[in-house]
């Protein structure tokens, strides 16, 4: 039974506003429908507005396009229109906005990437940073250990409550734009000490050196596990940053792992008994070379060699991916039948120009594009795509129609882009 | 008369029925449906090429993207809602998304609904009593 502190009781009988009583309403009814006893307190929000619905969806329930009565209907489930007049936590966007320099590039052209403009601004008009990132934690956005946040972007998610050590659950577009306005989300899941300690103990059997492996081992773990979450062990490398947004963001597209443990590397691993609260795990699983061939396979569907697209930076490129790309592409040119699209958000690209890294890869003839996100692209669904994101080669076939996709290594990816032809194989 | 009924907890309200469409996997939100038809469009999962409208759709949890719930209000915003959803494990997607779809959701059953529930039976969802009542469809009929 959801109890209600006297804040939340003035907030839902609207004693604050009509903002914050749509909001208080929808939290009071997303609580129940978790079972949630009460609301916790946040001050850390990662909302994505970027993903509202195509242009002709919005423009048929809301056919004024008035900016608040979209947020009102799309981003807080209200009939009423309310004006927000600041959030009260801090907010940063997701991803999935467009980089405006490009709308034919980008789904929905250039009136979709209008309105996503003009909601970037009513996002930035209440208070919120437009950050545009799947990757806040990178650019901005720390919290800390066991810190209570509302995030959106189930990779970031992931990274959160895992790396970090902070604690969300997956938000939507609505229960977060709830917390951001109301400073308050359900007190369930991942917020609660026995939701996060993990139930299934991963044997880990293969050299995790290379980037693709975080990619396979978190793909083929989501596909068991359900809502258990992985203990994992024996692991033989020590991850850096890409590494683990990888394994976050491969668990959680192939499945739903919104936490991890990585015993003794992740804050609440030291051991598998803390990992586990003591408890004997419900299952075991070994990934080992015949676990990873075949998750490899899930991921390469395309009988073809000729690339038409090699996508990278899902999630958001890191610097030291950003490095790596332009050192890879140094002096190279990438093939007149391919194109290289890089995706991040603005304050890496900002400091790609300073490096110098930006110059590299424009004059190779590869697009860094900022704010967006590659499931984002416009493509005929007949090209063939390569990637080195197990997330981007999991969703392009839904996002973007897209039958024909490899995954593989970030140079297997440049050397696609250079050469035209697919080379990747599985060692 | 219905041949099987299931009791489970009430995530939205609201009573509805239709036939099922039944996996013991996850279902998606982002990049699963096509706006226009209703057409599963995930080349990943099982249901791909099926319609879910005024389908009871009666799967594992919810799976990938915070972009679940987006995707579930706007299949009704374009009038292609499952008419209720009858989750195994209930999840933040699957409590939210049927929230803002505005559709019956029940989770919590007596019996593992996607072990008891098949593709095309008839299902009525009375969520707020948290009953599941399922017609089998006639051997016959398939």
């Amino acid at each position: 039974m959801l109890k209600l502190e006297r804040d939340e009781r003035e907030m839902l009988a609207g004693d604050l506003g009509p903002a914050r009583q749509r909001a208080m309403a929808l939290l009071v009814k997303y609580a129940n429908a978790l079972g949630a006893d009460r609301f916790i307190d946040i001050r850390n929000v990662t909302i994505i507005p970027g993903s509202i619905p195509n242009v002709e969806i919005v423009r048929k329930i809301v056919p004024s396009m008035d900016i608040d009565e979209i947020a009102s209907r799309f981003m807080l489930d209200s009939d009423e229109r309310v004006v927000v007049d600041k959030v009260k936590a801090f907010t940063t966007t997701n991803a999935t906005w467009r980089d405006q320099a490009y709308p034919e590039l980008q789904k929905g052209s250039k009136a979709h990437c209008d309105l996503l403009q003009r909601l970037a601004e009513y996002c930035k008009r209440i208070g919120m940073i437009h950050l545009a990132t799947c990757t806040p934690y990178q650019v901005g956005n720390l919290p800390v250990r066991g810190e209570h946040i509302a995030w959106t972007e189930s990779s970031a998610v992931a990274y959160s409550n895992s790396v970090i050590g902070a604690r969300t659950n997956i938000e939507g577009l609505h229960s977060a734009f709830a917390a951001a306005i109301t400073g308050k989300i359900p007190n369930w899941g991942m917020h609660l000490d026995r939701n996060r300690r993990g139930k299934v103990l991963v044997e880990v059997a293969v050299d995790m050196s290379d980037l693709r492996e975080w990619s396979l081992l978190g793909y083929y773990v989501a596909s068991q596990v359900g809502l258990n979450l992985p203990i994992y062990e024996h692991i033989n490398h020590l991850p850096d940053l890409t590494q683990l947004m990888a394994l976050c963001a491969a668990g959680i597209s192939g499945g739903s792992v919104v936490m991890h443990h990585l015993v003794g590397i992740t804050p609440e691993a030291p051991t598998v008994e803390a990992a586990s609260g003591g408890r004997r795990p419900e299952f075991e699983l070994r990934f080992a070379a015949a676990e990873r061939r075949r998750t490899y396979e899930w991921l390469n569907r395309s009988g073809k060699d000729a690339v038409d697209i090699v996508a990278l930076g899902c999630p958001h490129c890191t610097l030291e991916s950003l490095r790596q790309i332009a050192e890879l592409l140094d002096g190279k040119k990438i093939s007149a039948n391919t194109k290289l699209y890089l995706t991040t958000n603005s304050m890496i690209k900002a400091m790609g120009a300073i490096q110098g890294y930006n110059a590299v890869i424009e004059k190779a003839g590869g697009l860094i594009l900022q704010d967006s996100c590659c499931l984002e692209l416009a493509v005929d669904p007949d090209n063939v795509f390569a990637t080195n994101s197990g997330k981007l080669g999991h969703y392009a076939p839904g996002a973007t129609g897209l039958k024909h996709t490899w995954f593989g290594t970030l140079a297997e990816c440049i050397d696609a882009a250079v050469t035209g032809k697919w080379r990747g194989e599985l060692p | 008369m219905s041949d099987i009924t299931l009791q489970g907890r009430m995530v939205h309200g609201g009573v509805a029925e239709g036939e099922a469409l039944v996996t013991k996997s996850p279902l998606g939100g982002f990049g699963t449906f096509d706006f226009d038809s209703g057409d599963i469009v995930d080349l990943n999962h099982e249901w791909y090429g099926k319609n879910i409208k005024d389908k009871v759709l009666v799967f594992a949890t919810a799976s990938g993207s915070s972009a679940w719930t987006i995707a579930h209000q706007a299949l009704r915003f374009v009038d292609l809602s499952p008419a209720a959803y009858v989750v195994r494990e209930n999840n933040p997607q699957t409590a939210l998304g049927s929230v803002v779809a505005r559709r019956p959701c029940i989770t919590d059953l007596n019996q593992d609904p996607t072990e008891v529930i098949a593709t095309g039976d008839w299902v009525r969802v009375d969520a707020e009593r948290g009953i599941v009542e399922v017609t089998k469809r006639c051997a016959a009929d398939r």
